[in-house]
């Protein structure tokens, strides 16, 4: 989590994105690690983020290195609730979880996890629990 | 002729579980569509309403963007592989 903070508050007023690499349980999932990624929306960077499909390859093959799944994605909302939005909604698939942390006026503060239905019509929102971890995460 | 369609993870539980199907096509589009009528549940999270592609879904024949080849109407072969990979994509409500 203090590591989603962190690069939350490095490209603020962007968003940042990234990786999650973990492992999917029986009704819950453990984020191993990250991978911090390259925002590659350079014309609306302030609400808007991208990631492209090589970085997706390249991140289910660094999770696939590391044995663990891609089992998501965060990023910020710059001086924006942590909410997806219909953006958010269109652009989503399910089984993911997207991690979202609301970054006001440079400093990080609610950080919510979310799932796309099956139907696509809403998210559910899923709780975080953190634990020591010594990735530092 | 028999291609393989690779289905990402995020999707397999609207695949049969599966990680890849095999289906008879001729071009990406048909392969795509073969797949989709076995699995209908797998439509909705490729295509949007009016039928094209979401624009975040991306397609590749053996590691080449169909985008750059002929799109739907890229031909395939008898043991081509086609993979679905996902742009990640969103952003706050403004």
């Amino acid at each position: 989590m203090k590591r989603i903070h962190t690069h939350g508050v490095e490209t603020y007023p962007h968003e940042c994105c990234g990786a999650l690499l973990g492992r999917d349980g029986d009704g819950s999932r453990e984020v191993a690690d990250l991978m911090p990624l390259e925002n590659r929306r350079d014309d609306s960077p302030r609400n808007r983020f991208e990631v492209t499909p090589e970085d997706v390859r390249l991140a289910e093959k660094t999770a696939r290195e590391k044995r663990l799944e891609l089992i998501g994605w965060y990023h910020s909302h710059p001086d924006a609730p942590a909410r997806p939005s219909e953006y958010d909604r269109d652009h989503a698939w399910p089984w993911y979880s997207y991690i979202i942390v609301s970054v006001q006026n440079g400093v990080p503060r609610d950080t919510t996890s979310w799932r796309l239905r099956d139907d696509r019509a809403a998210y559910d929102s899923e709780e975080i629990k953190t634990v020591a971890h010594p990735a530092g995460i | 002729m028999a291609v393989k369609v690779i289905i990402p993870t995020p999707l397999r539980a609207y695949a049969g579980k599966q990680e890849s199907v095999e289906v008879q096509a001729a071009t990406v589009g048909e392969a795509l569509s073969a797949v989709t009528t076995k699995f209908s549940d797998l439509k909705k999270h490729l295509y949007s309403d009016d039928g094209r592609l979401r624009s975040f879904v991306n397609v590749y024949v053996n590691d080449e963007d169909i985008r750059y080849l002929q799109k739907d109407q890229t031909s395939v072969k008898a043991g081509d592989t086609i993979s679905i990979v996902p742009s990640i994509a969103g952003g706050a409500q403004r």
